[in-house]
Formats: C-alpha cells, sequence, structure tokens
C-alpha cells in the first residue's frame, strides 16, 4: 500500500486554516465598519427625544423632534408580521416534516417556499399593494403586516422545518408508544422539543422584516403620527433612514444614521434577548 | 376466544410474514407468548428480533414501505383488525426502546405524561401519589424524589431507562416489551433493570429481544431463538437452554455465530 504524502496532506491543513482565518477576518471587518460608521456618524445626533417624540413640524428641515413614530411603527410592523407568519408556518412545517417522503404535494410546498425565500422584498411589496387594493385597504399598519408576514412566512417556515428535523425519531415513538395520537405527539412532544429553535426562528424572520423598507413602502405607508389602530398608516425605521438620508440637510442626514444605529440597536437586543430565553427553554430538551 | 381470556397464552401469533419492500424479515411465525411470565426473543443481530417485538405493538406501522401478513391475537383480539384501535392496544403494551428517550420535560411531568393523555387521573393529588407509586416500581423514587420537578434530560442514561419504565407502567399495560434494554447502559444499571423485570412479572406480561445469552439465562421463563427472519426453536427457558433440539440453536449457544 502506498503511503499519501504526508508534506502534501500537511499543506492541505495549512491552507484550510489560512482559508478560514481570512473569512473570519473579512467577516469581523465589515461588522466592525458598518458598527463604526453608524456610531461615528449617528452617536452626535442621538438623544433623547429621538426616541421619546414624534417629528415636530420642520423636522425633515432639522428642527424639534424625534421618530418614535418609526421606531413603535417597526415594531409593530414586525411583531404582527411574525405573529401573523407563526400561525401558518407551524402547522406547514410540520407537514412537510410528517409527509416529507411520501407526497409530490408536499415536495412541492418544498419548492415553493425555497424560491419564495429568494424573491426580492419589493415584489411582496408590490403583492402585497395588489392584495391591500383587493380587500379595500388604505396602506396602513394591517396592509403592512400582511405584506411582512408573506415575507417572512418562507424563512420562518424553513427554519421551524430545519428544526423539527432534528427531532429524533425515537422521541416521538417513545410518546406514539405511550398511545399518544401523532398529533398528540406533535404538539406535546414536538413543539415542547424545538421551544429553543422555534425562538431563533422568530428571531431571524422578526430581522428579516424590521430591517426591510421595499415591502412597507407602498403598503404601511409613512406617518408622522404613531397608529392608534390596525387601518391607520405607520411609519418605519428603513423608510426614516431613507427619507432623512434624502433631505439635503447634513443634521438631518445625521439623524438618519442615528436611526440605522437604533435600528441596529433593537435587533441586537432581541437577538440576545431570545438568546436567553432560547437558552432557559433548552433545560428540558433531549439530546 | 372469549374462554381463553385472562388463562391461555397471552399473545398467540399465527403465519405471520413481514415485509421491508422486496426482503422477507420474518418468515411464517407461529408463536405462543405464555401470561405472567418474562419470554426472551434470542438471536444474532439482524435476525428479526426486533421485529418480531414491534409487530406486537404495531409499532411497523410507522416505518414506510413495510407489508404485513398473518395474525396476532391478544387475549384473543386481532390487532390487526381494522377495527381495532392502535391507541388503545399501544397502551396495553409498553415498549420500552434500547436507547432511553426522556421526553423533554420534568421527571414528574414525564410519568404523568401517559396517565394524562388517557384521562387515567383527574385529582391532582391522586396524580402525586401515581407518579410516587409507579417510580417506586421502577425503582428511581428513592434517588430522584427530591428533584421532581427538574428535566428528565439531566438524569444519566440508566436513570433515564428506569423513569422510561415508570412512565410505561403508568399507563397501566398488561404487556411490556423490551428491546434490548439494557445496551445502552452501565453494568450496575442493567442489574437494575433486571431485577425490576423479574419483580414486574408478577403483574405482566413481558417480551424482550437480546443477543446476550447470559441475560437470557438469567431471565427467561420461555424463550424464542430466532436466526434469519424465522424461529427456529422456542420452548420453556430450561429446555432450549439445557436441552437445545435444534443443532443451529446450540451451535448459538456455544457461541459459534
Amino acid at each position: 500500500m502506498k503511503q499519501p504524502n504526508r508534506k502534501i496532506r500537511h499543506l492541505e491543513e495549512f491552507i484550510v486554516k489560512v482559508f478560514m482565518i481570512l473569512s473570519l477576518v473579512v467577516i469581523v471587518v465589515c461588522t466592525s465598519y458598518i458598527l463604526f460608521t453608524i456610531l461615528y456618524k449617528g452617536l452626535p445626533s442621538l438623544n433623547l427625544a429621538m426616541i421619546t417624540q414624534t417629528p415636530k413640524g420642520g423636522y425633515y428641515l432639522g428642527k424639534e423632534g424625534g421618530i418614535l413614530n418609526a421606531i413603535l411603527g417597526s415594531i409593530y410592523l414586525a411583531g404582527g408580521g411574525t405573529l401573523a407568519a407563526l400561525v401558518p408556518g407551524i402547522p406547514l412545517a410540520l407537514f412537510l416534516h410528517s409527509y416529507r417522503q411520501h407526497s409530490s404535494w408536499a415536495r412541492l410546498v418544498q419548492l415553493s417556499l425555497d424560491t419564495l425565500c429568494g424573491i426580492p422584498s419589493i415584489v411582496y411589496g408590490a403583492f402585497g399593494f395588489a392584495i391591500m387594493v383587493a380587500l379595500g385597504l388604505r396602506a396602513s399598519l394591517l396592509a403592512g403586516i400582511i405584506t411582512l408576514a408573506f415575507l417572512e412566512l418562507p424563512i420562518l417556515t424553513r427554519a421551524i422545518y430545519e428544526v423539527i428535523r432534528m427531532v429524533p425519531e425515537e422521541l416521538e415513538h417513545a410518546s406514539l408508544g405511550l398511545g399518544a395520537t401523532i398529533f398528540e405527539t406533535k404538539i406535546q412532544i414536538v413543539i415542547r422539543q424545538i421551544l429553543p429553535g422555534l425562538i431563533t426562528a422568530l428571531q431571524l424572520a422578526f430581522g428579516r422584516a424590521i430591517g426591510d423598507a421595499a415591502s412597507v413602502l407602498f403598503t404601511a405607508g409613512y406617518t408622522d403620527r404613531i397608529p392608534v389602530s390596525l387601518f391607520q398608516p405607520v411609519a418605519s425605521l428603513p423608510l426614516a433612514v431613507f427619507f432623512q438620508m434624502n433631505t439635503p440637510f447634513p443634521e438631518v442626514q445625521q439623524r438618519a444614521y442615528a436611526s440605522a444605529l437604533l435600528l441596529t440597536i433593537i435587533v441586537f437586543v432581541i437577538s440576545l434577548g431570545s438568546r436567553l430565553l432560547s437558552a432557559r427553554l433548552s433545560r428540558n430538551i433531549i439530546k | 376466544m372469549e374462554t381463553n381470556r385472562f388463562m391461555g397464552p397471552h399473545v398467540q401469533i399465527r403465519h405471520l410474514n413481514v415485509f421491508y419492500g422486496r426482503d422477507q424479515s420474518l418468515k411464517d411465525i407461529n408463536l405462543d407468548i405464555p401470561r405472567g411470565q418474562i419470554t426472551v426473543i434470542l438471536g444474532p443481530s439482524g435476525c428479526g428480533k426486533t421485529t418480531l417485538l414491534k409487530s406486537i405493538n404495531r409499532f411497523l406501522d410507522l416505518s414506510d414501505n413495510v407489508r404485513i401478513s398473518g395474525q396476532i391475537f391478544v387475549d384473543g383480539d386481532d390487532i390487526y383488525d381494522p377495527k381495532i384501535d392502535v391507541i388503545e392496544l399501544r397502551k396495553r403494551i409498553g415498549l420500552l426502546a434500547q436507547r432511553p428517550y426522556s421526553l423533554p420535560m420534568s421527571i414528574y411531568d414525564n410519568v404523568a405524561y401517559g396517565m394524562r393523555l388517557h384521562r387515567l387521573c383527574n385529582n391532582k393529588k391522586e396524580m402525586e401519589k401515581r407518579v410516587q407509586h409507579y417510580l417506586e416500581e421502577a425503582g428511581l423514587w428513592s434517588e430522584i424524589k427530591d428533584r421532581l420537578h427538574q428535566p428528565a434530560a439531566r438524569l444519566s442514561v440508566g436513570q433515564q431507562q428506569r423513569l422510561c419504565l415508570a412512565r410505561g407502567l403508568a399507563v397501566e399495560p398488561e404487556i411490556i416489551l423490551g428491546d434490548e434494554i439494557t445496551s445502552a447502559l452501565d453494568p450496575i444499571s442493567a442489574q437494575h433493570i433486571e431485577k425490576r423485570l423479574l419483580d414486574l412479572k408478577k403483574h405482566y406480561s413481558i417480551v424482550i429481544v437480546t443477543h446476550i445469552l447470559r441475560q437470557a439465562k438469567r431471565l427467561a421463563d420461555y424463550v424464542i431463538f430466532m436466526y434469519l427472519g424465522e424461529v427456529i426453536e422456542h420452548g420453556p427457558a430450561h429446555e432450549v437452554f439445557n436441552n437445545p433440539k435444534e443443532q443451529r440453536t446450540k451451535a448459538y449457544m456455544e457461541g459459534q455465530f
């Protein structure tokens, strides 16, 4: 038997290591640069008024006010969209898992979801707009939530499906062996087992929704007021960034960076919170 | 059949054939499994022991591509009759798996899970009493009585297997099936489980699968020896062990395969 060449194998190992370290450097540099930019440009104009007040007259010309309307608007939109996507998302993921090998119908759903994941959000925006018109709605919180739910559904369902796939078959059998029905097993055992992963899936979908501008552009509208009903238009942070950046006034542009910073902070806090929650829920998980 | 109930063999298997796709995994099995005894299904890996075991609680239904012919009677009821309620059947026939899988919840809830499913107990006090009773029966109570509400996942594998036993007993089965139930356990835990089985046979009919000859000798009242999907020999333990009629049984006992 011929000995494989040791030198070549060590060289291989070295090249792969260098490649991994380079990738790491690229990621760290990009992330730091983005964070640095929004911190450097946004931090000076970040103040309490910004997160406690709605825009006053002339805000976009550099006068008093804040973007509480966009902060709350974004949380309403993304939160509502995530919940609305969750309702069909869990049964859909359970369906795909239970019937994945048997039915061409399940494969079709799978393929559709993969395709939907890759569709740009402006298309969802246009689709949401069409639905809105068909339902006789105006640009509103409700229309925005519906559109975001469509945007989130494929991401959420895929993420939940991947977590459900990790549930050991024997765990389901343990429940079935006690005389549980498949439905009882899914609801009481599988859902419990995937709870930490479910939180992560929700966080991913929420993060995608809160950062999306194109899908809420036509459907949620934009307003300086905080909505008090589902049928009123609502502002959102990505659009707040966009509108402020588009003004010719440097101080307003600086506020755009501050808004971007706020958006990043919200996403960060949500990620951190979901991590903690997920870790807490992992106590019961069977490995 | 009504006269046989509670007297004759607990499980009767008649002309059972099982196919996975084109492969025949069990060939014309005919057996009577006695009541209130430990029956051990013995044989080398891949001989169809587990398939036979899982045909008794209809776990074969869960696999794709399985074809089953023949009949299995439990207390005279044909369990492959479409009128049989699989849920009820699996409540009557508990299964202990090779590797214990606790449910993702507390120790207490693991035992209570089945009782809640089947609405065996609606009273909290009564439930607590029953949970304790079954944990005692499985020989786990003294070790965990102070941490009933902690996650079951934190128990050792050996403790989890006894928890699975308690959980299975809690739905009041008549028959306990066990599939190589000590193979994932350390020797002390394995001993624990074996001792429990010997105690439990007073109240249950027990059928276990093993490829460990010494374990079979320690536990068996009745032995079924299988090879390549067929039952080669079956009978009371002392007969099969001391005086095997078939050459292949003898060869297996002597460790030839």
